[in-house]
């Protein structure tokens, strides 16, 4: 199976990013502009300037990290009694009224995700700088967990939302978002698009490269 | 056998034979290479259709109200939305906009616009285009982290007031395993080659 696998793998072919269609690419034409005959998008054989665009978001994101959890994401007025929320804050709240289960879920969508993303993005991306041949099947499978897990730290802003939304009644209650939601939002964003940046097929460029 | 590719290690292999309901895995990387699903383009617009009645229901209706010393405030889905807008925090609203309304609301206005005229043996004008946005739209449509979110957001309130949900609180509620089901019975590839039969 091997065999066969490397015999297609150095076929010259490319793979549309959309649709899947594999097309052959005919000799000499490995460099030139591809449109793919299924769905119309054009072809990149690997995703164009992957690396140094996810580093520019993996730096970016790091950055806005810091103020997203020292800034309060949002200011809740109770009776006239104004009182900052951090992210931090807001899973005290929750784990010390009893609800450890949902305390937990925020408390790993907030901190721990955004932060084993930007980790695992910045290893990924070393790895494949340094031509790594270590474990390529893992790395592969930390890749698939960072992209499935990214969306669920949008939890913390969701919550600022609802609550923005129901609580206006002045003095008696109310809630306004602050700066740390923008800064979390962005954190989101800017993590989003670096997975989406990365292209997984550079990790296995390395081992092909080695065995052709 | 036509060839497909690994879109996440590039492996190029023949198409295996996938019962329906099964998947095949790419040997050399162990990520998904596709779902078979045969009645995908019925069964998803099946599920579309409930979808998008329950779209429609979640947005028009009252989604929760909030009673507090005999003061009530109500709101809509998107009131969150406006209010974040009314506090200067544009870019945040304009996200929350974007993956609880405008990304999952437009995948289910075009994915009824791809699969119905597959359906009844035609294609759309421009079903090409508006498939490969389905796919593009699909990181951002979150309304089921949004589900969590309002859940987090209600037990921090409950010793604070009264919480009332409205109808559309349930609706948007049911909407979300209706999404998942119907994108776990998408299989892209036949509906791509049902689109470019009929070129």
């Amino acid at each position: 199976m091997t065999a066969s696998l490397a015999s297609f793998t150095n076929r010259p072919h490319a793979q549309c990013e959309v649709c899947n269609l594999v097309m052959s690419v005919p000799r000499g034409l490995e460099a030139a502009p591809l449109a793919c005959s299924r769905c119309h998008a054009a072809v990149h054989r690997r995703k164009p300037e992957s690396l140094s665009r996810t580093w520019a978001f993996v730096i970016a994101a790091a950055i806005c990290y810091v103020p997203a959890n020292l800034y309060p994401i949002m200011t809740v007025t109770r009776f006239g009694r104004p009182e900052s929320n951090t992210i931090l804050s807001g899973v005290v709240f929750l784990f010390e009224h009893g609800m450890w289960p949902l305390a937990l879920i925020v408390f790993v969508a907030s901190v721990v995700v955004p932060l084993l993303k930007l980790v695992g993005l910045v290893g990924l991306v070393v790895s494949v700088q340094r031509r790594s041949r270590w474990r390529p099947r893992d790395r592969a499978s930390l890749y698939r967990a960072v992209e499935a897990v990214g969306r669920w730290s949008m939890v913390d802003i969701y919550v600022v939302t609802v609550l923005v939304a129901l609580v206006h009644l002045g003095s008696l209650a109310s809630v306004e978002a602050e700066a740390g939601a923008f800064f979390f939002g962005a954190v989101v964003v800017l993590t989003l698009l670096a997975s989406q940046s990365f292209d997984p097929r550079l990790i296995w460029d390395a081992i092909e490269a080695d065995d052709g | 056998m036509p060839l497909i590719g690994c879109h996440e290690c590039d492996a190029v292999i023949e198409e295996p034979i996938v019962p329906d309901g099964g998947a095949a895995i790419c040997r050399r990387c162990g990520g998904t290479l596709f779902r078979r699903h045969r009645k995908t383009v019925e069964t998803t617009l099946a599920l579309m259709l409930s979808a998008a009645i329950l779209f429609l229901v979640a947005n028009a209706f009252p989604f929760l109200a909030f009673e507090i010393q005999g003061q009530l405030s109500q709101t809509t889905l998107r009131s969150g939305v406006v209010s974040l807008w009314q506090q200067d925090q544009h870019a945040v609203a304009a996200l929350v906009l974007l993956t609880t309304i405008v990304a999952p609301g437009v995948q289910i206005g075009l994915l009824l616009w791809v699969l119905m005229p597959i359906h009844l043996g035609r294609r759309s004008w421009g079903a090409i285009s508006a498939f490969r946005w389905v796919e593009r739209l699909h990181p951002w449509a979150m309304m089921d982290v949004f589900l969590i979110g309002i859940l987090v957001a209600l037990v921090k309130l409950s010793d604070m007031a009264e919480i009332i949900p409205g109808i559309a609180l349930w609706a948007f509620a049911l909407l979300i395993p209706l999404m998942a089901s119907a994108f776990a019975f998408l299989d892209p590839e036949i509906v791509w080659r049902r689109l470019e039969v009929r070129r």
